[in-house]
């Protein structure tokens, strides 16, 4: 896609590309670099001296248990809130498509959430599910289970996923809802004349049209749980109990803000450039090609 | 004063030839409009003269001044688009106002050639407005008042009426035409539309594929197109093109089917024998009666429009379509047989290999 | 609408509105908690309905924040959102005029190196900071930027996503108007300033919301790299808050000051709805 038009000025579009370009050489490439250097050598705390160990941190990473277990953490988280976030905002977009009265309305008190940090998403669910304070632990006890999030990791889990899925409906339920009124009526109107119910109308389809879209928030959803959680972790859970929640980005700021392993950190880092950089490549070449708005 | 002058002009992208070589005189005050088919090349000169495309090789000059290197701006050119380009989130005022704005031209000036240009072109009232508030006719003209309020030495107009329905067109071009003659200033008009070309032009320049067909006024153009290609495209319905070939004796021409029709005398075109590709206007045809000089047409449709009747057959037992226009009503019948006389001035022969008028 | 059975009609209202009760029911009771004191909200269950410490409750937050128990020198929420405001602002208002430039350059201009540019910027939509964070830390620190606006701001307004959205936005200007725009005698700076801005103007908006949200809810970055209580951000600060240790925790204030946090963004959203889908779409191509 090239413009037909141009202007030829010799010095001025540098001038207008510097203030980004300054900016992102500083703050992200640079610090990129360095990461990807620090990643191949091991730095004492005090930055004093370094050996270059090439892979070495690659290989303690992996030969580490902690690691693995933070990643399957992740794995497992991402996928729970993936999950969840999209079925809930499927199942509320295929409801609010179907009104006509007070569509406006719902929508927008279902989108607000998006608004919410997610640190402060975190937040919110904590206090919910506070032991002491809280009102479904409250609830919980009188059906006689005991609740407890800082001593029970897969409590702390559940509480997270909620709190991330919580937050991420919000967004899926826009796009599902755009998506599925791009939907032209007249297809869905030959189905219902054809004889199909409701359901079968949205599984043969409604859904297969939403594909793209589908996708789409897969791969939104998978980032957003992968990065964007390091709010909620730390506010509610710091990783715990006893790592069950210890998410990759979280692993790499513990590790590196608090523990001071440098290379350790810094491979970690890298690890996570790859998986980023793998998400984006699919984003990109698989799913921007089917969507269209 | 203001003529613009095109001296072996060509273009090439990369490795692509797009023109071939123009060159084109254009008076002062001269209304030159470049016609031929998609994709000829003539949007692209008229871009270069605008300075919108730089040019390969050759040199353009407007108003004596040779304009290569210069940029658009300091041409002393107007443009009218096709699509209008107006500034969306401007008035119609604004508009026409920015370029002498830019020109940094006294309010007061600047005021009075809009309110001037909206005159002529009856914008008066809509000048408060946006582009999206106006109908197509409106932004056409709001379009043409930006270009006149320079008071360029050329206007450039790049197909402006294609986005109007049909009325409309028909309206506008009258317009044009009024105007452009009431203000004398030099045009060049791009069009693909025969019709607009041959109403509006005081010369016409046709293009195809790069290359100057012809350059003439429309009645020569009409009455002796260069080549089959002008021959084809100029004239409503077009001009019926056959291959035949001149009597072995001379002095005739030899249709598909067999019949002849007479050549003018001291007709140097051709020789005895050889095969040519004829040209014959739908008008040009007349009822003859039944002889050794009439061709004779197998009708198979007819169309009555009224005014006039347009029939349709063929020579012989040749496949080609041939366009018989008659004035008035004609109720002709499926498989009759019509005998048509012409005029050997009207007449067109074209060698059959070049398309050049012999 | 292919009619169907109208209990089908009250079901699907009935589940929409379970929704917004999901969706709402945490803010209500953080809502409620804010606004008793600190006795009535450790009592389980905790009353349902909003108490009386309302003014009480939200002008200590404002002003005081935990006070003296919460080891962060006493620093109020209204300083703390601030803070947050002008880091939000500071973000949304860089990053939409450095990346609005940087797309007429690349848009508009033919030079060595656009490709490079293009790609280096696109390279920064792979780099979030959560990939980057102890290096990044480290450039700033070393720039004598911790503690102060211009590191909460500067680092974060360089990312890809705006000048994408600008890049599409201008391939869609008819080429025709910079044409006519040329003719008239406009030169680059001119035309973007008079022409290509104002026809923007609405993606402009549409992206300052997302933008201020985006800003306004940054976690980790201003986690980095704020110490002194009086830098912090209303998001960061409730984590502080929270982190007092074993201490009775004043929870009515910590709900309070979620709630401050929480409300700009919420009424941006709400107010702006329109403009914010627009932006969110836009932003995603």
């Amino acid at each position: 896609m090239e413009k037909r038009v141009v202007f030829k000025h010799p010095v001025l579009p540098y001038l207008l590309l510097a203030p980004q370009l300054i900016i992102t050489l500083v703050f992200f490439i640079w610090p990129a670099g360095q990461a990807l250097k620090q990643s191949v050598l091991i730095e004492d705390a005090f930055g004093l001296s370094s050996e270059l160990v090439w892979f070495d941190n690659f290989i303690e990473l992996f030969e580490d248990p902690l690691y693995l277990e933070s990643m399957e953490i992740t794995a497992f988280f991402s996928v729970c809130v993936a999950s969840l976030a999209l079925s809930a905002a499927l199942y509320l977009a295929v409801q609010a498509d179907r009104v006509i009265r007070g569509a406006m309305t719902y929508k927008t008190l279902l989108i607000w959430p998006y608004a919410v940090a997610p640190a402060v998403a975190g937040v919110l669910w904590l206090l919910l599910f506070n032991p002491t304070l809280g009102i479904l632990p409250f609830l919980l006890r009188g059906v006689g289970y005991d609740w407890n999030a800082q001593v029970n990791g897969g409590q702390a889990m559940l509480l997270v996923v909620v709190a991330a899925a919580w937050k991420q409906i919000s967004y899926n339920f826009l796009f599902f809802l755009a998506g599925m009124q791009s939907i032209p009526k007249s297809l869905i109107e030959a189905a219902a004349i054809d004889g199909a119910g409701p359901v079968r109308r949205f599984w043969t389809i409604v859904f297969p049209l939403l594909t793209p879209t589908t996708f789409f928030l897969i791969v939104i959803n998978i980032v957003f749980a992968f990065f964007e959680t390091f709010g909620i972790i730390h506010s509610v859970t710091q990783g715990g109990p006893a790592g069950a929640t210890n998410i990759l980005v979280y692993k790499v700021f513990n590790d590196g803000f608090i523990g001071l392993d440098l290379g350790g950190s810094a491979a970690q880092s890298v690890m996570l450039m790859g998986i980023v950089i793998g998400l984006t490549v699919i984003q990109f070449r698989y799913v921007e090609r089917k969507v269209h708005y | 004063m203001a003529e613009v002058s095109l001296r072996d002009v060509r273009k090439t992208y990369g490795d692509v030839k797009v023109i071939h070589g123009v060159d084109c005189a254009i008076a002062d005050g001269e209304f030159l409009v470049i016609v031929g088919p998609s994709g000829c090349g003539k949007s692209t000169l008229l871009r270069m003269i605008a300075g919108l495309e730089a040019i390969t090789e050759g040199e353009i000059s407007i108003g004596g001044r040779v304009v290569n290197d210069l940029e658009p701006a300091e041409r002393d050119i107007a443009m009218v688009f096709q699509n209008y380009a107006l500034y969306p989130h401007m008035t119609v005022y604004k508009n026409m106002a920015y370029g002498l704005k830019i020109r940094r031209m006294s309010k007061d000036e600047i005021d009075a050639r809009v309110k001037k240009a909206a005159d002529i072109l009856e914008l008066g009232e809509l000048l408060e407005r946006t582009p999206r508030q106006l109908s197509g006719g409106q932004r056409q003209r709001v379009a043409m008042g930006r270009a006149i309020v320079r008071e360029p030495s050329a206007f450039l107009f790049d197909e402006p009426l294609s986005n109007l329905d049909a009325k409309l067109r028909v309206q506008m071009r009258v317009e044009i035409k009024k105007l452009q003659e009431n203000l004398g200033i030099t045009s060049v008009y791009v069009t693909h539309d025969q019709v607009e070309a041959m109403t509006l032009g005081h010369r016409l320049l046709v293009l195809n594929g790069g290359v100057v067909e012809q350059l003439g006024s429309p009645i020569e153009l009409y009455e002796r197109p260069a080549s089959v290609f002008v021959a084809g495209f100029i004239g409503s319905p077009s001009m019926n093109i056959l291959t035949a070939r001149i009597a072995a004796e001379g002095g005739a021409v030899e249709l598909p089917g067999g019949d002849r029709l007479p050549l003018s005398n001291g007709g140097s075109a051709g020789q005895a024998g050889q095969r040519v590709t004829l040209g014959i206007r739908p008008e040009h045809l007349e009822i003859a009666e039944e002889g050794a000089d009439a061709a004779r047409l197998t009708v198979e449709v007819v169309e009555l429009l009224g005014a006039d009747t347009l029939v349709h057959g063929h020579f012989g037992n040749d496949r080609s379509d041939l366009t018989v226009r008659m004035g008035g009503i004609h109720n002709l019948k499926h498989g009759e047989v019509l005998p048509l006389k012409v005029s050997p001035d009207h007449l067109h022969l074209f060698d059959s290999g070049s398309g050049a008028r012999l | 609408m292919i009619q169907t059975r109208p209990w089908l009609t009250y079901l699907t209202h009935a589940v929409l509105l379970i929704g917004i009760l999901i969706v709402a029911y945490p803010i209500y009771f953080t809502f409620v908690a804010s606004t008793h004191t600190l006795r009535d909200v450790v009592q389980v269950p905790m009353p349902s309905l909003p108490g009386g410490e309302f003014f009480g409750n939200y002008w200590q937050a404002v002003t005081a924040g935990l006070g003296e128990a919460s080891g962060t020198s006493a620093v109020g929420a209204g300083r703390m959102m601030f803070n947050s405001l002008v880091m939000a602002l500071g973000i949304a208002v860089g990053k939409i005029a450095i990346s609005i430039i940087a797309a007429f350059a690349i848009v508009y201009f033919r030079f060595r190196f656009r490709m490079t540019a293009f790609w280096l910027i696109f390279l920064t939509l792979m780099l979030p900071v959560e990939v980057r964070i102890l290096p990044t830390y480290k450039v700033v620190a070393d720039l004598g930027m911790l503690d102060s606006y211009a590191g909460l701001t500067i680092p974060l307004i360089a990312s890809a996503t705006a000048t994408f959205m600008f890049r599409q936005v201008f391939l869609a200007v008819p080429d025709e108007l910079t044409e006519a725009a040329r003719i008239d005698g406009a030169g680059p700076l001119r035309f973007f300033w008079d022409i290509l801005l104002p026809i923007s103007r609405t993606n402009i908006a549409a992206l300052f919301v997302i933008l201020f949200i985006f800003g306004w809810n940054q976690y980790l970055w201003p986690l980095l790299i704020t110490t002194d209580p009086n830098m912090l951000t209303v998001v960061v600060g409730i984590n502080r808050f929270l982190n007092v240790g074993d201490d009775q925790i004043e929870w009515p204030i910590v709900m309070a000051t979620t709630m401050l946090a929480m409300l700009p963004p919420v009424l941006v959203v709400v107010f702006m709805q329109r403009l914010f889908v627009k932006g969110l779409v836009e932003t995603e191509k």
